[in-house]
């Protein structure tokens, strides 16, 4: 959204240094080499959270610390960067990660979501699908899924350890106690791999069923708790449910706005004083990518009727 | 037939101390299938330190305990890895706290409260958890019509009926109660107490209960076991104990039950 992102970008290539003073990807060798370390056991066994020395960010716990210290530890100078928030690459926290990684390591960063070989993310998956080249790093900010149900923290290791998950579904038998159908619809807990009870950090649940089976590396941190987890590539991840009340994605009785799409994660948004309301991709790549494509389709569709037009 | 005969619980000489004081010291019992074994003493005697190291929630300091499971397999206590103690605890036992609020969730409603055990080992059908709350519910003679409301709606009777339900619905072997009808009014204790003897002989269940309540043990229980200062001063057959006691501490207690 602002310009100076693509400025800073600019700026900081010219120079084959990162930003003077600082190391690579701002964290020193130490601490990613411990962040790498946690990162292995993590992906060794998935689901499962591994404890690590988080430490301060230039940014306030709750913007993305965990995120962007993984992303510090993964990312090598030949790295593209695609950061997003709530889906989108234009809001204030996206903007700022994405310029802080650009000036602290110089890589190429881009808002397009197939050139990317890193995506750090908060709030959603990207739309379009992702490949075995790309790691989706998360922002967690509560890593324990039991963690409103067992608050003492020994006592939830314990139950991890045991996998003794009947009380997750105490949580969700509530929920159709009194809404009449499990109504958590963000951060809705999973099964990974069969084994660990795991947060998906605050995804809505449209895009829980993009965990399962993603060819991509997904990588969660959480600076203010300390915790790492991952789910390795093609790793099954089932949603939490009850057999006559199946997991399922909410719908939408609108297409977006902008570009049409019926099938992508939609943001109800009000554009004026009288209530009027719009609905749009909240993945802004994936909406500009296929308004560009109708664009073309358009284009290549009304070059031919043309003349056909005038011969007749 | 030979089963009836091999004690389910088998303690010898178990001892839990605070610091070489309190405590129990030295007990040995046997409990069979489908007895109700009651322990009797003054308050500070080491009735609950008993309940809670033979219910593992304590560990004890010395002495052996036996236990035998479903499958006929005896298992020893004392050295079981949590995992299997656990799933003891979750499968073939239950524990029925003295305050109804220690052992419900207070956060969610009477059915889930009921609903959680089965859930633990795996339950996932909303529908048939719900209907096997609500069976529960009745037969604990609550309203099932309340299932949706939280603990805190009820009463304390009822909330205490309500934790019999959430422990016996999972269908356990061997139910543990610390003072079951403490806290409750006579009329209350009397139809929980009638409630329980129904419960235990339809079930056949083994209850090891904890109280200070001549009365209860008179009502419940098959035999007896009097503490005094951590230590089991006389034990026996229930009327055996009450109607001719040997021990004078026990002869005080049996004494000091005011007639009505």
């Amino acid at each position: 959204m602002n310009a100076p992102d693509t400025f800073d970008t600019m700026l900081v290539s010219h120079e084959t240094q990162a930003a003077e003073g600082y190391n690579f990807a701002y964290l020193d060798e130490q601490t990613k080499r411990m962040i790498r370390r946690a990162l292995l056991k993590a992906v060794a066994v998935p689901g499962y959270q591994v404890p690590f020395a988080s430490r301060e960010m230039p940014l306030p716990y709750g913007w993305g610390t965990g995120g962007i210290q993984v992303t510090a530890a993964i990312i090598g100078a030949n790295d593209t960067l695609k950061v997003i928030d709530q889906g989108s690459d234009d809001t204030t926290n996206a903007v700022n990660i994405r310029r802080f990684f650009a000036r602290t390591t110089g890589v190429a960063t881009t808002r397009r979501t197939s050139e990317a070989t890193i995506v750090q993310t908060r709030h959603r998956i990207p739309e379009t699908p992702l490949d075995e080249k790309q790691i989706l790093v998360y922002q967690v900010p509560m890593p324990e899924p039991l963690y409103r149900l067992e608050p003492r923290v020994a006592e939830c290791r314990k139950l991890h350890a045991l996998a003794d998950y009947g009380l997750i579904s105490v949580k969700l038998y509530e929920d159709i106690v009194q809404h009449g159908s499990i109504a958590t619809t963000y951060d809705y807990p999973v099964t990974v791999n069969g084994r660990y009870l795991a947060s998906p950090s605050p995804i809505p649940k449209f895009d829980n069923p993009k965990l399962h089976m993603n060819a991509a590396l997904q990588l969660f941190g959480a600076g203010r708790e300390r915790r790492i987890y991952a789910i390795p590539p093609y790793t099954p991840v089932k949603s939490l449910d009850f057999d006559d009340h199946p997991f399922e994605v909410q719908r939408w009785e609108h297409a977006c706005a902008l570009c049409g799409s019926r099938e992508s994660f939609l943001d109800e948004m009000i554009v004026d004083d009288a209530g009027k309301r719009m609905f749009v991709c909240s993945d802004s790549d994936y909406c500009h990518e296929r308004r560009i494509n109708q664009d073309h389709q358009e284009n290549r569709e009304n070059a031919p009727t043309r003349p056909a037009g005038e011969h007749a | 037939m030979t089963q009836a005969f091999t004690p389910l619980l088998r303690a010898r000489h178990l001892t839990k101390q605070y610091g070489g004081r309190n405590g129990c010291r030295d007990v040995s019992f046997d409990l069979y299938p489908g007895e109700v074994l009651c322990i009797v003493g003054e308050s500070g005697s080491g009735k609950t330190t008993l309940l809670n190291t033979l219910a593992l929630r304590t560990e004890a300091d010395a002495g052996a305990l036996d236990y035998v499971d479903a499958n006929g397999e005896t298992l020893d206590l004392l050295t079981l890895s949590e995992p299997r103690r656990r799933l003891l605890a979750r499968t073939e036992w239950g524990f029925v706290q003295q305050n109804p609020r220690d052992g419900l969730r207070a956060g969610v409603s009477a059915g889930a409260n009921i609903g959680e055990p089965l859930m633990a080992v795996g339950a996932r059908h909303y529908g048939r958890i719900r209907q096997t709350a609500q069976q529960w519910m009745q037969r604990v003679e609550l309203d099932a019509a309340r299932i949706d409301e939280l603990p805190a709606a009820f009463s304390g009777g009822m909330q205490q009926r309500l934790q019999i339900a959430r422990n016996l619905v999972t269908g356990p072997r061997l139910v543990f109660m610390d003072e079951p009808t403490a806290g409750l009014d006579v009329s209350v204790q009397a139809r929980l107490l009638d409630l329980l003897r129904t419960l235990t002989t339809t079930l056949h269940l083994s209850v090891l209960i904890v109280t200070h309540d001549i009365g209860v043990a008179r009502l419940l229980a098959h035999r007896l076991m009097v503490m005094q200062g951590g230590a089991v001063v006389e034990s026996g057959l229930t009327d055996q104990v009450l109607d001719d006691p040997q021990h004078p501490y026990t002869q005080t207690l049996v004494a000091s039950v005011l007639p009505v």
